[in-house]
């Protein structure tokens, strides 16, 4: 069953399906185990980059087509939703008119792409698509009139999706961080602790936008999974280790880099229209932003390059940081209390400075990314067994005879 | 000699700034097995490029199956019926063995039969059925190459220096494996170095020398004939045994 819908790509780990598990408990049940609009927030942007990084990673860790444009397409869907409901109202079909014209204008853009990678290959066409997505993200933000230049466009989302729906009155909630930082800072107020860490949930629209972001992201997900291990993922497998052999073989690889450049961007195109549902509020700023692609490129790379899995670890580490960073600075430097260079050090307004040096040791310590380290120590031990059960079997022979 | 499969008439091609081939005339015979001789930089290895479409042709034709395939795109070429085996083998390192073969099944899922002659042929692959292609030894990827190139039935089979850097045994291995092959009248054109292997096996042969087709006829003309070895080849059979 599991290897069905896993498409009989397991995560291949020990540590890798507990930490997947533990993200998948999570985010389903993230709304009634973290309190407070950051940690919803979080949960909604990891959900997001899933689809965005995922989608990444087919063109990137499957093909090594390397392109910049993809917040180009993030802004497309995002705009595209705040625009269709600014011109129709706030209705599902403004939605579903604002999504299909972003995807219409996403595949037009990236079937242009896509026969452009054909001409141009590597850093040229990474070039290339970086000038794209400035010249796109400049056009943005001239046209005021119809986009809200830098000052963005607010998202009027229909009411089923906003916070004055209540579809549930009073569901309980159970602050999990809040209990464990009690038990192991407490833990002789347990009791109290545990009955302090049960809260009222807000079960609004906004929380049933965050579950269709959630059913979303693992949908799009397990597509992808099923994708790269079909023989279509098996061409682009063959074309990023060898683009010549693959035409040798009779595939034109022109429709397959074509065609993933597409569905990529069609995949990123729909996370921004998500995002922008979510959010409730788009600017250049959060959806076109080259931060914003430095950020998934960031995101990819972290989780490990051509393994899906990747985009959810990449995903989870990445904004759990960028959100909570701060505060475990901030925590750290009220129980050290040192001052001078080291206190500077650990303020919390320095988080950027630890957040680069996270991802050098991370970059250092898996250069595979997270995933493909994992696998790595995980394939090494299970030959190690295997070695030590031959040894014990031929030793075991030996007393024998 | 039979119908020729394919046919190369006045082909010129070059590389960058280098003109390589200077008007090959080439045939290979339907159901033989031909082998292309020469020295090293003769053009041997861009010969078979150029049938696959991976060097442009600015001058000749190649024509296959009577079809004028000089400008084809490679996957079309690929599709018509012709199988390549390059020099370096075009492992896909990362995929499985199964997965390799699976890519090279064009036509749908694979015929089990051919599999077990294949798994016959090369008894390594079945062996290593699950694991990567790229942890096998390099006979054992140059015997993944061959049945990648035949696990569905192709015209014609182009093979560059099947034998490079490989142990005896396993070059001996390899030769069963090509007899076997010419005994179901496979046309294969095979680019070759070791002569031994070469008189072995091959039916016709052609040597090229500096971009040129310099003399073809049959191979048991050739091994009998020391003289035009020397002249050929510039060393007699038994130095390159």
């Amino acid at each position: 069953m599991l290897q069905s819908i896993l498409s009989g790509d397991l995560p291949r780990s020990r540590v890798l399906s507990v930490a997947l598990i533990a993200i998948l408990i999570a985010l389903a049940l993230g709304p009634f185990l973290f309190p407070g609009t950051r940690a919803f927030a979080t949960l909604g942007m990891i959900c997001v980059f899933i689809i965005v990084v995922a989608a990444y990673d087919l063109m990137l860790g499957y093909t090594h087509i390397v392109s910049f444009a993809h917040t180009m397409f993030f802004g497309i869907g995002a705009y595209g939703v705040a625009l269709g409901i600014g011109h129709f109202g706030s209705g599902f079909g403004a939605i579903f008119i604002g999504i299909l014209g972003a995807l219409l204008l996403s595949a037009a853009l990236a079937l242009l792409l896509g026969l452009l990678s054909l001409r141009v290959k590597a850093i040229f066409f990474a070039l290339v698509t970086l000038a794209v997505a400035f010249a796109f993200l400049s056009v943005v933000t001239q046209m005021y009139h119809i986009t809200g230049g830098e000052d963005g466009l607010r998202v009027r989302v229909p009411r089923e999706l906003g916070p004055a729906f209540r579809p549930l009155d009073s569901v309980t909630g159970f602050d999990l961080f809040g209990f464990l930082g009690v038990l192991f800072t407490q833990p002789w107020n347990l009791v109290d602790g545990f009955r302090d860490a049960f809260f009222t949930v807000r079960f609004t629209g906004r929380t049933l936008m965050y579950y269709a972001l959630f059913l979303f992201a693992g949908v799009i997900f397990l597509f992808l999974l099923r994708l790269v291990n079909s023989p279509f993922g098996r061409v682009l497998q063959a074309i990023r280790e060898n683009e010549f052999r693959a035409q040798a073989l009779g595939y034109r690889t022109v429709f397959y880099r074509t065609a993933v450049v597409i569905l990529s961007a069609l995949l990123t195109t729909f996370a921004g229209a998500l995002f922008a549902l979510f959010n409730r509020y788009v600017n250049p700023e959060n959806t076109l932003n080259f931060e914003l692609m430095i950020f998934i490129l960031l995101m990819c790379v972290l989780g490990g390059m051509g393994t899906l899995y990747g985009a959810i670890i990449g995903a989870v580490v990445f904004v759990v940081a960028q959100n909570y960073l701060q505060d475990v600075l901030g925590a750290l430097s009220e129980a050290v209390n040192v001052g001078g260079f080291v206190g500077s050090l650990i303020e919390p307004s320095h988080w950027l400075l630890w957040f680069g040096l996270l991802f050098v040791a991370s970059v250092y310590f898996f250069p595979s990314g997270i995933v493909g380290q994992l696998r790595i120590w995980a394939r090494r031990r299970e030959m190690r067994q295997t070695v030590a059960e031959h040894q014990t079997e031929s030793s075991a022979k030996e007393r024998l005879t | 000699m039979s119908e020729p499969i394919l046919t190369l008439t006045g082909v010129h091609a070059d590389i960058d700034q280098y003109h390589i081939l200077h008007g090959i005339e080439l045939q290979v015979p339907r159901g033989e097995l031909t082998v292309l001789l020469g020295r090293n930089g003769a053009g041997k290895s861009t010969t078979l490029r150029t049938i696959m479409g991976l060097t442009k042709v600015p001058r000749g034709s190649v024509t296959f199956n009577g079809k004028d395939i000089t400008s084809w795109s490679t996957s079309r070429i690929a599709r018509a019926g012709i199988a390549f085996v390059p020099e370096n083998m075009g492992i896909f390192g990362q995929l499985t063995v199964r997965e390799n073969l699976v890519l090279a099944g064009t036509h749908g899922p694979l015929d089990q039969a051919r599999l077990d002659w294949l798994f016959d042929l090369f008894p390594p692959l079945k062996k290593f059925w699950d694991r990567p292609a790229g942890n096998l030894s390099g006979g054992q990827k140059q015997m993944l190459a061959i049945a990648r190139a035949m696990v569905e039935p192709r015209d014609l089979l182009l093979v560059d220096e099947p034998t490079k850097g490989l142990a005896p045994a396993i070059i001996d291995d390899l030769a069963t494996a090509f007899e076997e092959l010419k005994a179901r009248e496979v046309s294969i054109l095979l680019v070759e170095q070791n002569f031994s292997f070469s008189r072995r096996l091959g039916q016709t042969v052609a040597v090229m020398n500096d971009g040129q087709v310099v003399h073809s006829g049959t191979m048991a003309e050739l091994a009998q004939d020391s003289a035009l070895q020397q002249d050929l080849l510039g060393l007699g059979l038994g130095a390159h045994q």
